[in-house]
């Protein structure tokens, strides 16, 4: 079905540019790319208007470990607040981090030099959410794809760069034709498409996918769905595919992680946290998520939690998530849990951590 | 064409009684200098006590202007509506006057929206915002109306509830305003509850508290639920009969699980296909191509033909069944089963 349209398909490989390389090469598929160690992400809360003084932090993000391997596609889920698109704005750098490093190549982002960042900054792209507000409205498309080469300026010669522009375009499924058209002349989905190819532009190893379909319509989510899968088969990208859409998670993603109050609270396959969800946060967000099939109605277990998420700025002691769980002891408000195997087959974050059906699988 | 009556009670199976409200062959235009954009194309359909009706669609589909035009809360111009009777308490809410109007519909039709946050008034408390209904509706005094906004907070489950009426809207998370809005809806016991969207702002697990709440009250009080939504799986967990509507038309009407089970309109079929779900890791999945039409320039014949994978042309076609040329009309396909579409059949497999 792909048929990489001639210089597009130039690319990934570590060896298509002469660019000298301020970054080791990328290492084999499925070996780790990037690694989060303890990140955290405190924002100052403060008080007064001329002397300013500081009363508290917001704990965005507190302690996150992941790690992306190369050519995957890691999944974070979670609900408004629970800080994943911290973690995206601390990933592309647009945030420094309170604490915690980012491994890049095994590199550490915050240690690395002018030229090492900038090929930092090429290589891990983002898209964002709203496909309206990120595009800017006096530039022609043909422009906003190709902006990136005016800082990166070794990756496309200035001689080629309509065509590039415009190779990129057919790629993502857009008219080249429509090179100089504006952004409002596009449909939401064709506006995520020019982010897309935006982001392409730069070849990058890392594409941080922040809510990318979630503006979009049910008919139109599918084909930018696609079309992610696509451009990661033929550029052999990694994902790290941020949404609060359970299910769209689940189609696209190889492991997940499950996000509560700024820290992971459940990490594996798909398979693992869909399929045996062990922390009670995953399976009441898991129960919670309406079913498509009507002969599965009513057989799932319902679990309503009780009152709304705590402020980040003044999260319960222990586990996070201990005033919301009907299984929280005493020792869930003295010490955090670890985010280990307790059993189950994966990781989760929870004392009482078990393994319990949530979804009931369709048969047919 | 002729086939149709304008309101068929072969679908309704939530309630055993005379439908409340009954919506037929409503047309809404808004016309503006340039254009005419045709938002609702024909459309008629019925609730009954008790029923809960989901108005299935995407953006611009018409789902949420033909519930503004029951509400009487449309823009008049730029809208127009040309055509159509919408029918309750045996009176055409279209030919009352305003005045009127408002009598019949504040107290039997209430409706809330997606976004609760724009739909309250800043400046003033829940408990005065609640409480309104009664002063407005009821005559009753400030404190009287406080008191019916405490009881109505707790009976959409706002903790401490005799402590927060007087709290403004910002002071509320996501869930809890759209409990203030449910709580107005419900003060003056409607006889249909119209739900915009109510839960598309939150998130997953207060979306479930949330249809939980309007689910409850619903046996309590025995209303017509009209749910417009464009999520497969609320329409599943919580419906009873689903319209699919598409460019402005009824496409597919019948129960629930008829529907879900086996659509009979190429559209309701792309979208279950599209869509991912929670329950099993598919394969590819299969998008519907092309994008939703524009309002103001409809697709001749089928509005779908451009998109659908299954249309007839020219030669391909059976007599007068061109998808491109004939408008194919809402038809009874299977008994129970209603779809706008010339080859259904096929589509059913049957």
């Amino acid at each position: 079905m792909s048929e990489p349209t001639g210089a597009t398909a130039a690319s990934a490989a570590p060896d298509a540019t002469d660019v000298e390389s301020a970054l080791p090469p990328a290492p084999p598929p499925g070996a780790p790319l990037l690694e989060i160690r303890g990140l955290k992400k405190y924002f100052p809360l403060t008080q007064g208007i001329v002397f300013k003084r500081t009363i508290g932090h917001v704990r965005a993000v507190d302690g996150v470990d992941l790690t992306l391997r190369r050519g995957e596609t890691l999944g974070l889920v979670g609900e408004s607040g629970c800080g994943k698109s911290t973690v995206s704005k601390l990933l592309v750098a647009l945030e420094k981090p309170t604490d915690g490093s980012i491994l890049y190549k095994g590199r550490d982002v915050a240690k690395m030099g002018g030229r090492a960042l900038k090929q930092y900054r090429r290589e891990v792209q983002i898209i964002f959410q709203d496909p309206y507000a990120s595009l800017n409205p006096r530039m022609t498309v043909g422009d906003i794809v190709a902006e990136g080469w005016s800082v990166h300026a070794d990756i496309a010669p200035r001689k080629g760069r309509l065509k590039r522009t415009q190779e990129l375009m057919d790629r993502v499924g857009l008219n080249p034709d429509f090179v100089n058209r504006y952004p409002h002349q596009f449909s939401g989905g064709q506006r995520q498409r020019i982010g897309i190819a935006r982001a392409l532009a730069l070849q990058p190893e890392i594409i941080v996918c922040d809510e990318p379909v979630s503006a979009l319509d049910v008919s139109v989510q599918a084909q930018v769905v696609n079309l992610l899968e696509d451009l990661q088969d033929d550029f052999g990208l990694s994902y790290l595919f941020i949404a609060h859409d359970l299910s769209v998670v689940r189609h696209i993603s190889d492991r997940v992680a499950v996000m509560y109050l700024g820290s992971v609270v459940e990490e594996g396959t798909d398979a693992q946290v869909y399929g045996s969800p062990s922390h009670p946060y995953t399976q009441a967000l898991l129960s919670s998520v309406p079913l498509h099939e009507p002969h599965l109605r009513g057989q799932k277990d319902r679990i309503l939690l009780q009152g709304d998420v705590p402020s980040p700025a003044n999260p319960p002691s222990g586990c996070r998530f201990r005033t919301r769980c009907w299984k929280a002891q005493d020792i869930c408000a003295v010490e955090p849990p670890a985010l280990v195997d307790r059993g189950q087959g994966h990781p989760a974050a929870c004392h009482f951590a078990e393994a319990r059906e949530i979804v009931p699988v369709d048969v047919d | 064409m002729t086939t149709l009556p304008s309101s068929t009670s072969s679908v309704r199976d939530g309630g055993a009684t005379a439908p409340i409200l009954s919506v037929e062959d409503l047309f809404v235009e808004f016309r503006t200098r340039e254009n005419t954009v045709n938002a609702v194309n024909g459309i008629s359909y019925t609730v009954s006590q008790g029923e809960t009706l989901a108005i299935l669609g995407e953006s611009g589909s018409g789902k949420s202007v033909s519930a503004q035009a029951i509400m009487g809360i449309l823009d008049m111009p730029p809208a127009v509506i040309p055509k159509g009777e919408i029918w309750f308490e045996g009176r055409n809410l279209l030919t009352l006057p305003e005045e009127e109007g408002r009598k019949v519909r504040g107290p039997g039709i209430s409706m809330i929206f997606q976004d609760a946050l724009s739909s309250l008034n800043p400046v003033y408390s829940v408990g005065f915002q609640i409480g309104e209904m009664f002063r407005a509706h009821r005559g009753s005094s400030k404190k009287e109306a406080k008191q019916h906004a405490v009881e109505l907070m707790d009976r959409v489950r706002i903790p401490a509830a005799a402590q927060r009426v007087n709290d403004y809207p910002h002071q509320f998370s996501g869930g809890m305003r759209q409990r203030v809005m449910i709580a107005m809806a419900i003060a003056l016991d409607p006889k249909i509850l119209i739900a915009d969207e109510p839960t598309t702002a939150l998130d997953v697990t207060v979306q479930a508290q949330v249809m939980d709440l309007l689910k409850d009250l619903q046996r309590e009080t025995g209303m017509g639920l009209v749910l417009i939504t464009h999520d497969l799986g609320v329409v599943n967990e919580v419906a009873d009969n689903v319209a699919v509507m598409y460019a402005g038309r009824i496409v597919e009407r019948g129960t629930v699980d008829d529907v879900f089970t086996s659509p009979a309109h190429p559209y309701t079929e792309g979208l279950m296909n599209s869509v991912p779900n929670v329950e099993v890791k598919g394969g590819r999945l299969q998008p519907i191509t092309g994008q939703p039409p524009n309002l103001s320039k409809i697709p001749s014949g089928c509005p779908f033909h451009p998109r659908c994978a299954r249309r007839r042309l020219g030669a391909d076609a059976l007599p007068g069944r061109d998808c491109a040329g004939d408008r194919p009309p809402l038809r009874l396909v299977v008994p129970g089963r209603e779809a706008a579409c010339h080859y259904s059949e096929e589509v059913l497999g049957v």
